[in-house]
Order: C-alpha cells, then structure tokens, then sequence
C-alpha cells in the first residue's frame, strides 16, 4: 500500500516526549484487542489498554510498558498519548509482582463492594509489567 | 534630627533585609526557570489533547452526552490553585478574587478544592465550604495527583454531588506577566472548542464508537488541564516571587541610599556642633 519510508511515531507523555522516530510498525493493545499498525492505516482513534507496546524499528524491536492514554493513528503516522508508560529499566520487578498477586487476591476473594474494573486494570498493569521485563 | 546611631541601626537592618530579597530571588530565578521548562513540556501533550478531543466532539455532532451537559445538583466546584508560601506580590490574592468577585458563582453554591494553602487560608476567612485541602502537591506536581483529583471529581460528578466543575488558576504567558483565569470543565465548554477548533479535514475514526470513547478521553482531558494549570501555576508563582522580590531589593537599595544621605548629613552637623563648642569655648577662655 503505501511506502514504507516514513511512517512516524510519537508517544508523548505529560512529562516528556518519550519516543520520537520513524518506525516499521506498532503494536500495542487496545480496548478493542490487541492490534499492530502498518504505514498507510485508515485513520483511527483508539483507547489503550494496559500491554505491552512493541515498536517495530529498521534495527529491531523496543518494548515498553503502555498503560493508560489513547493513540490517533493516520496513514503517515502515530501519535500516542500515554498517561503512564514506563521502559523495561524503569520497572521495579518486584513491586511488580506484589501489585500483581494483590490484584489476584482481590478478585479471587470479591465481595460486592470489590472495584473488579480496577483490579483488573490494576492486575493487566503489573502483569504487563512483568511482561516487558522478561 | 534621628541620632547617627539610630539612622546606622536603620540602615543595617535594612541591608539585611535586602540580602534576604536578592537571596530569595535568585532561588525564584533558578525555581523559575525549571517550572517553565516543565511546562512547556507538557504543553505539546495538551495540545495533542485539546485537538483529538476537537475532533471528536466536532465529528459527533450535537450529542447529548452527560459530560457535555451540567448536572442536576446546584453544588459547583471549584479547584484553586495558589501557592503554599507568600511573598509572591499579588499571586495568590489575584486567584482567590476571581473566585470571590466572580458573578456566576454564588458562594453558597461553591466547594472548594484548595490546591496550595494560601487559598484555602484566605477562602476559610470568607467563610466558603473547602471540600479539600491539597498543599503538597503544587511543591512538585505530578500527573499522578491530577489524576487522582480529577478522578475523585467527575466521580462527584457522577454521584451527582456537583454539578459544575470550574478551575482556577493563574496562567502563564511570560516571566513578566501573569494572568489569574477561572476555566469551566465540566461541562465541556463547546463554545470555546469549536472556536478554537483548527479544521484538519481528515476523517477519523473511533474505536471504540464515539460516545463510548467521549467518555474515556473526556476524563483524560480534564485531567490534562489540571495537569497543565498546576504547570503554569508553579511557574506563575516563582515569576511572581521573582518580580515582588525584585522590587523589595530596589526598594531596599533606594531606603539605603537615602538613609546613608541622612547618616552623612548627621554625622556633619554634629561635627558642626562640636565644633562651635570648642570655638566658643576657647573663645570664653580667651
């Protein structure tokens, strides 16, 4: 479809600019499933799940962790708006695994009053974390 | 005429006061310089922000979604941002009488969410109902404590404890000028999107559909402005300490000057005075 020359990704957090560059491709997990994006999409908006965010580079792959935020995909390119986003060696593995067997806990153990939203989110974030470390 | 001595005694206190303004604003200048720089990065993640959100809502057309209208309660609140310490001129007082002069807000109706302590010192002295205290997450703030903020108001929101959301703040423009403004974020201001609203001509597309992600971005989005006022307030207030501080030490300068011309003239008339008692004296011995 289109040419593979110049298909842009920005992933701007509140913070900083995180990445900035010309890609092959991204994938990264959404609301709607997970989904990987070539140069020339049809223009889309699309809200992030907590996963992990592969970004596909002429010398290889980078990954972080993506978990709240949404994307505004074009044909020439990727903007991304994350709220949290972290890179493998911004991640406390142990703490990780703490948040990630307390989510657990809590859904095994759910009574009425249970969040079950956000001890989802809360267990798809620590196990993305854990994910991208490995 | 004062004494020399009580004229000296002046002028040292005084002095030691100008060094205590010039310490504190070279601090401004440097706190000054970081908050800005903060700010400005987050800038391209607001504008990132303010043009999907023009998008979607200009794409969806006139929806009747429960972010887009005010709820049933009459409660509205209101987030102020002031800064936890004085010494900035007019920085905090500016922010407190927007609230306070203002004609739409009628302050039994107000809750206030103070971020920073001189706001809510100065609204507990008017007698307004403070919802929150927030002091210490203007010393250094973080997307995290917008988000928490913004959660538990639309959280309000939905319970239908309030019905209005406003912000207050005291935006950034340049190191010189300040200018304090009262926002309303809930209900999303369409006015004042679509006015600004930049025609891109793309069509997009949502996933999930439009209203569905109306109600994830909208929170996204509100917790963006905070974000960004509690930016540009930050650098608001070390602007405004630097300039207040800047004139206390002019000030000082010109009460020292002024002081030492009074000192000088003292010390000559009582060299004059001495004077005429020796001759007058050596005269009478004569």
């Amino acid at each position: 479809m289109a040419d593979n020359q110049n298909f842009h990704l920005r992933v701007i957090t509140p913070e900083r600019l995180f990445y900035e560059g010309d890609v092959d491709m991204v994938e990264f997990n959404t609301t709607e499933g997970e989904i990987g994006v070539l140069p020339g999409h049809i223009p889309l908006t699309v809200i992030v799940k907590p996963g992990i965010l592969v970004i596909t580079e002429k010398e290889g792959e980078k990954e972080a962790a993506l978990h709240a935020g949404f994307a505004e995909i074009l044909p020439e390119g990727i903007t991304i708006l994350a709220e949290i986003i972290e890179w493998p060696e911004e991640i406390d593995g142990h703490r990780a695994e703490e948040a990630m067997n307390r989510a657990k806990e809590r859904l095994a153990s759910k009574t009425p009053e249970t969040d079950v939203m956000r001890a989802e989110t809360a267990l798809l974030r620590a196990m993305a974390r854990i994910e991208v470390i490995k | 005429m004062a004494s020399m001595r009580d004229i000296k005694r002046r002028k040292t206190s005084i002095q030691g006061t100008q060094q205590i303004t010039k310490a504190m604003k070279l601090v401004s200048t440097v706190k000054l310089q970081r908050a800005r720089a903060s700010a400005e990065r987050s800038k391209v993640y607001f504008n990132c922000m303010f043009d999907t959100v023009n998008s979607i809502l200009s794409r969806v057309g006139h929806v009747e979604h429960r972010y887009l209208m005010p709820g049933e309660s009459q409660k509205k609140a209101v987030i102020v941002i002031t800064s936890n310490r004085g010494l900035a001129g007019g920085y905090n007082s500016n922010v407190v009488k927007l609230v306070t002069r203002s004609e739409t807000l009628r302050k039994e109706d107000l809750l206030i969410y103070a971020v920073g302590n001189k706001g809510r010192e100065a609204f507990h002295r008017y007698g307004y109902e403070i919802k929150e205290t927030l002091p210490e997450i203007i010393e250094e703030p973080a997307y995290a404590d917008a988000m928490q903020l913004s959660q538990r108001l639309l959280d309000s929101f939905a319970k239908g404890e309030i019905g209005e959301i406003y912000l207050a703040y005291t935006s950034f423009k340049n190191t010189v000028s300040h200018e304090p403004k009262l926002l309303r974020l809930l209900p999303v201001d369409r006015g004042e999107l679509e006015e600004n609203s930049s025609e891109t001509g793309a069509i997009m597309n949502f996933e999930p559909e439009d209203v569905e992600a109306l109600d994830m971005i909208i929170p996204k989005y509100i917790t963006s402005l905070i974000y960004g006022a509690m930016m540009e307030a930050v650098a608001s207030e070390n602007g405004a300490r630097m300039q207040a501080m800047d004139n206390a030490t002019s000030n000082a300068e010109e009460m020292i000057s002024d002081l030492a011309l009074k000192y000088n003239r003292a010390r000559q008339g009582s060299i004059t005075q001495e004077l005429t008692e020796i001759i007058a004296g050596a005269e009478a011995l004569g």
